[in-house]
């Protein structure tokens, strides 16, 4: 297949007013990605973009954990629809890649079997009285940052290029299983050749890295990490990937799915903590970095802002490279600049650079 | 009963055997598990052994990534047939026969039970350091100072109103819960209650204890 073959994939993807679908897992560990792509949204583009206190999960963890039947996932996802009409909104941008799947799933499923949109209609109306008009468009989150791909270059202060030498950073892009596994058509490139994340990377300078295991599973598998004793299925699937990315020496990994980035990060602090292996340049771990960190650095955003101390593995190379000026002894500060300690070392990050953090102990 | 998900009529149609399904699956690396030879077993019909299967630690394997899906030449899906298959298991109350099966109630417990309390599968304090040291000591730093550094990163940080983990309103839980209720959510979940509490006693537990839902989460037999 042609490198091109992505451009046979394309979706409609709505230019402005969408109702926000918070992710249960980007919120809880990169909450200020989140936060990040609302400000992208917001102050860069100038798009309406509503948040609403009312939504809630979609139940899709529950759901692929086996423990939510698919009538009561029909009805929750219904409620987000509802909630969206009320508010006047066409347009659902979703930043969980598990919710994503899932609403294009239930789409699909009522298209496909009309009696359980019939059902999902009559459960949700009997349980909250409310009613839902289908939405016109359902996008990624990272499908709009793609969308704008060419006005955030042009609001950029920065390429995703070595400061020093001028050369494109090596990036390792990875896509969330469910972007368009299970219906390829509703990614952009389809499932073998997505072209979401590459196409922001090279749009902005930098570098895409193939690599043998590219498509393959982060690791999560749902209740092969949720379960303590099931990890090992976890860690072992996300070091095939790392082994297999490694000899192309990436300068940072970036993904589309919350879970990925952290699976992908937190899992190479396991690995050198329990076999001392890491993946990256000097012996220390990659950088995983969300789109949203990677499109805010890009715009120059502040990184401790937009919350990357969240990742194990530290950043600080990926940042030095970009020549993004920070602050070192911001790092692990609270609200308010309030000082609240730093967190313990690891192995994953062992180089002489740690010492400044401790700058204010 | 099988036939009555949605999910097997969308997910198998004639299979030919040709293992892609296998070939591509994390949890055919991992584990000691064939998707093609499910596929085959519930093409095949044979009530005993799609029992067995209900009763087995095989479809609990799988991780549900779905990357079966795209490569089958036949358009099958392996994945939606383990979601019907492990949603009558439990229905069935034979999930409890397996090892794999009996961590449903660990799953319950903390996913499902946290959806109806928070409105979310999972929120900081759930992810607790001492349950999760792959996580690591940023996040265990993280979560002992949450009110101080996720409010430094997200404007209501379990309060209310909007952005990243806010406090979800009464109002709102409680139309979760009730939809719940209407769509046979909660009677799945009490299900999974009660076929745990009799093999908790079969196997020499006080009931369903936390102890018991404790060791469904940690113990590895190793033989998988």
């Amino acid at each position: 297949m042609k490198r091109s073959s992505w451009k046979e994939y394309q979706k409609e993807i709505a230019d402005d007013r969408y109702y926000y679908a918070r992710s249960c897992i980007r919120q809880n560990f990169f909450p200020g990605s989140e936060t990040t792509f609302l400000r992208i949204m917001r102050e860069a583009l100038g798009k309406d973009i509503f948040d609403d206190p009312r939504h809630t999960s979609c139940t899709g963890i529950g759901y692929h954990s086996d423990i939510v039947p698919l009538d009561t996932t029909m009805a929750v996802v219904a409620r987000q629809f509802a909630l969206a009409t009320e508010a006047g909104y066409e347009n659902i941008a979703v930043s969980c890649i598990t919710s994503f799947g899932l609403y294009t799933e239930i789409l699909e499923t009522w298209h496909e079997f009309p009696e359980t949109e019939a059902r999902a209609r009559e459960n949700l109306f009997k349980a909250t009285g409310r009613e839902f008009v289908i939405p016109k468009n359902i996008a990624h989150t990272s499908d709009l940052v793609f969308h704008n791909r060419e006005k955030i270059e042009e609001l950029a202060v920065r390429r995703l290029v070595d400061a020093r030498t001028g050369e494109p950073l090596r990036i390792v892009e990875h896509i969330g299983c469910h972007y368009a596994k299970i219906f390829p058509k509703s990614g952009i490139g389809g499932s073998e050749f997505p072209y979401v994340l590459a196409g922001m990377v090279e749009q902005w300078g930098g570098s895409v890295v193939d690599y043998p295991e590219r498509r393959h599973c982060c690791g999560f598998g749902f209740r092969n990490y949720l379960v303590q004793a099931n990890r090992g299925f976890s860690i072992a699937n996300s070091r095939k990937k790392l082994e297999s990315m490694a000899p192309y020496k990436p300068d940072m990994i970036v993904a589309n799915c919350p879970g990925c980035a952290m699976f992908l990060d937190k899992w190479q602090y396991a690995l050198a903590e329990m076999e001392n292996s890491t993946y990256g340049a000097d012996g220390r771990g990659i950088p995983v970095l969300t789109y949203e960190e990677m499109a805010g650095l890009v715009l120059g955003y502040d990184p401790w802002e937009m919350g990357m101390q969240m990742h194990q593995v530290d950043v600080e190379p990926v940042l030095e490279r970009l020549g993004v000026k920070y602050d070192p002894a911001a790092k692990f500060l609270g609200r308010a600049g309030k000082y609240i300690g730093a967190p313990g070392e690891a192995a994953v990050n062992s180089f002489s650079g740690d010492r400044i953090y401790r700058i204010r102990q | 009963m099988l036939m009555e998900d949605v999910r097997l009529r969308e997910g198998l149609r004639a299979c030919m055997n040709c293992g892609v399904c296998t070939g591509v699956c994390p949890s055919a690396e991992f584990y000691d598990y064939d998707p093609r030879r499910i596929v085959n077993i519930i093409q095949g019909r044979d009530d005993d052994q799609i029992e067995a299967l209900l009763r087995s630690e095989t479809i609990w394997y799988c991780g549900e990534c779905m990357s079966c899906r795209p490569r089958c030449p036949r358009g099958n899906t392996p994945g939606y047939i383990i979601q019907a298959l492990r949603t009558l298991s439990q229905r069935l109350g034979l999930f409890v026969e397996s090892e794999k099966g009996r961590q449903q109630l660990a799953l319950k417990r903390t996913i499902g039970q946290h959806i109806l309390d928070k409105g979310y599968c999972i929120t900081p304090r759930l992810v607790a350091p001492s349950q999760h040291p792959e996580q690591g000591p940023v996040w265990k730093w993280a979560v002992e100072n949450d009110t101080d550094f996720f409010a430094r990163l997200t404007p209501n940080y379990m309060g209310a109103g909007s952005g990243a983990v806010r406090e979800i309103d009464r109002e709102t839980i409680s139309e979760i819960q009730k939809i719940f209720e209407v769509t046979g959510g909660s009677a799945f979940f009490e299900n999974i209650e009660a076929a745990s509490d009799a093999k908790a006693r079969e196997m020499g537990f006080d009931g369903a204890s936390d102890r018991y839902m404790m060791h469904t989460f940690s113990h590895n037999s190793n033989r998988h």
